[in-house]
């Protein structure tokens, strides 16, 4: 099956060349990386983790989102989806492959990562977050090959694949719960220490998920004739306004807490993020402007008239992610650090080899992603 | 000062033991420096001799803690930090983002940022306070590992084993005391003077204050204990009710970094 994904028109194989010079530059980066060791980036002894984190928390909500397609399809008999949901599988697959990268790049001795599963340590949610996120990549890549495998020969899929894809579902949720427990858990980072950031995660997960899946479809519809219909992306973005919603409501909630409590420890991270700190303010144009646009597409995908038209739906989709991702990639992970134990405001500015290798995996990910829609595709269209 | 062996173990058989164990451990040093030319320590290159291991220790029977009396520690004063960056081969690169540190000094209310700050004498308001781990008996970053490389021994240390980091910081992220340092870079270049008391790390590892175990072995107080011209620091085992640091603690009204989060910090200070 994989053979179809060799060939492609000249705009597909200039895709491809373009993410392998990318790949090419986020290798050439890691590799310096790897002989100077992680100071080449900027993160240190005070703000500890920073953009590789960062996206590994944002994919694996992503990755987590493929349950917005199947969860309806198989639990609910929504057909208008059946077309998207080995989409959504496939997204699911590049995103918790991106994942385990953004983790490999961040560790200072990553030829030992094995040394995780030789000595399994249960109380540590990393422990648990390998295994999920593991058992997640499987069961989406086993399941949506078999099923693809199977409507290519115009048989019905292997009553196992039922199971598998049954199991998918509860584990989207733990993929996504257990990625907030790493967080959560942690005494004195007021920023993570909040019972709520495990739903927040689902909730900015399902929405920013949805908008990727309702740009993807306007993609594949433009670039290969492939429609998933205008039904599922109504559905979509149904799905994505109200967890956009719960989202936005669930930090308001977080800011109340902080504010009206007035408990320092409480507030120092949002003032810092939002309003800044002691004369530090380099996130606050960006949470702002995250929060007007997350609002502000919000709106429109609740809006009848405006979210049925393409125009509108494409740039409220792309509202969402881009305000999830600054959210959550950028101010979560950086947020939590400030102020320090001790008490001090450090700045944190990533450096080029840093983004170089983000662009890198970012890249490994869009190539794994077109090379399994592209199968897929040319499965569902028998060419 | 105390005498270390007497509050730590009471029992002469195991002193015995020990004392062996310096010998052979001695000779082994000597064999290393011999085969490695005398330029790296030759710590790591000894092979560690079981038999002082044969003499299980009981889990929990010592707790090791530390007293700081701030008010005798000088001001500009950096002895303690000096010997134990040396002692261990702590590098230092003169900047901030990649530095390693063990033991430091910090302010009074960067130290104490949840205390009372309204109204408080000039002198403690400018005081500085030594940090360093506080070995915890719950300490976070132990639980946060994913590899069991920092783990809480037998007498209550915070121990690290180098080799078995895989670099995560989850344990960086997870202290709530600052006390955890990641190797950003080489270390080696950034070390002055080699020392050959304590193996050098590489880059890639976390590493922190381990109350100088390798010390203890010896029958040695802790360098930055050992180290301080002012007296200003007490070691000694806090599950002895009879020991020095014990009824310092009993006399003295005391302070604990972030009591509230319920780590149990093995360090004690006197305001």
């Amino acid at each position: 099956m994989i053979e179809k994904a060799l060939k492609g028109n000249r705009a597909y194989w200039a895709w491809v060349a373009l993410l392998l010079v990318f790949i090419g530059i986020g290798i050439t980066a890691y590799g310096r990386q790897m002989s100077l060791g992680l100071g080449v980036t900027g993160m240190g002894r005070d703000i500890s983790w920073g953009v590789y984190i960062s996206q590994f928390t944002f994919l694996v909500g992503v990755a987590a989102s493929a349950v917005m397609v199947v969860l309806p399809y198989y639990l609910h008999n929504q057909k208008a989806f059946g077309k998207m949901v080995i989409v959504g599988e496939f997204l699911a697959v590049s995103a918790a492959l991106m994942c385990m990268l953004f983790i490999l790049a961040d560790m200072g001795k990553p030829q030992r990562v094995l040394n995780v599963l030789r000595y399994p340590s249960p109380h540590s949610m990393v422990f648990w977050d390998v295994m999920v996120l593991n058992g997640y990549l499987l069961l989406n890549i086993i399941s949506g090959w078999a099923v693809l495998g199977a409507e290519r020969k115009g048989v019905p899929a292997p009553s196992w694949t039922k199971a598998l894809i049954y199991l998918s579902i509860p584990w989207a949720f733990s993929i996504h719960t257990v990625t907030a427990f790493l967080f959560a858990g942690l005494p004195s980072r007021h920023l993570w220490l909040t019972a709520v950031l495990a739903p927040r995660f689902l909730a900015s997960a399902f929405a920013a998920g949805t908008a990727i899946l309702i740009l993807i479809s306007f993609i594949l519809k433009k670039v290969a004739g492939y429609d998933a219909g205008k039904e599922a992306r109504e559905k979509l973005v149904v799905l994505c306004a109200y967890a956009g919603l719960a989202n936005f409501f669930l930090l308001g909630t977080e800011f109340f807490t902080a504010f009206y409590s007035n408990v320092p420890e409480h507030m120092h991270s949002f003032q810092y993020l939002y309003f800044g700190l002691d004369g530090h303010a380099p996130l606050v144009p960006f949470m702002w402007f995250s929060l007007i646009l997350g609002l502000t597409s919000v709106a429109v995908f609740l809006t009848p008239p405006l979210r049925r038209l393409n125009g509108w739906m494409i740039a409220a989709g792309i509202g969402i992610v881009l305000s999830i991702w600054i959210d959550k990639g950028v101010g979560l992970v950086i947020g939590g650090f400030i102020p320090t134990p001790l008490d001090a405001i450090v700045d944190y500015m990533p450096t080029l080899t840093e983004l170089s290798v983000t662009l890198g995996i970012w890249s490994i990910g869009l190539l794994v992603l077109t090379v399994l829609l592209k199968v897929a595709i040319s499965v569902k269209m028998q060419d | 000062m105390l005498e270390l062996s007497s509050v730590a173990h009471g029992d002469a058989e195991m002193n015995q033991q020990r004392r062996e164990f310096l010998k052979k451990a001695g000779l082994g040093a000597l064999a290393g420096l011999g085969a490695a030319a005398g330029l790296f320590p030759a710590f790591g290159l000894e092979k560690t001799d079981p038999s002082v291991f044969s003499d299980n220790p009981v889990p929990g029977k010592t707790r090791w803690g530390m007293l700081i009396d701030t008010r005798k520690c000088r001001e500009g004063c950096t002895e303690c930090i000096v010997a134990c960056h040396h002692t261990h081969n702590v590098p230092d690169f003169g900047n901030s983002k990649n530095q390693v540190k063990w033991i430091w000094k910090s302010r009074y209310d960067k130290a104490f940022p949840t205390s009372s700050k309204q109204f408080q004498s000039d002198d403690v308001q400018a005081r500085q306070v030594l940090t360093l781990c506080n070995h915890c008996v719950e300490p976070p970053c132990t639980r946060a590992c994913p590899t069991e490389a920092t783990f809480r021994r037998w007498d209550g240390i915070v121990s690290m084993d180098y080799h078995r980091c895989i670099g995560c910081r989850f344990c960086m992220a997870a202290c709530p005391y600052g006390s955890r340092s990641f190797n950003w870079q080489d270390p080696r270049p950034g070390i002055k003077e080699l020392s050959d008391t304590y193996p050098t790390r590489e880059r890639g590892v976390v590493e922190k204050c381990n109350f100088c175990s390798e010390r203890l072995v010896k029958d040695q107080l802790p360098a930055c204990v050992d180290t301080c011209p002012e007296k200003a620091l007490m070691f000694g085992d806090l599950n002895d009710p009879e020991s020095a640091i014990r009824k310092m603690l009993k006399a003295n009204e005391t302070m604990q970094r972030k009591p509230e989060l319920g780590t149990l910090p093995s360090l004690f200070y006197i305001i």
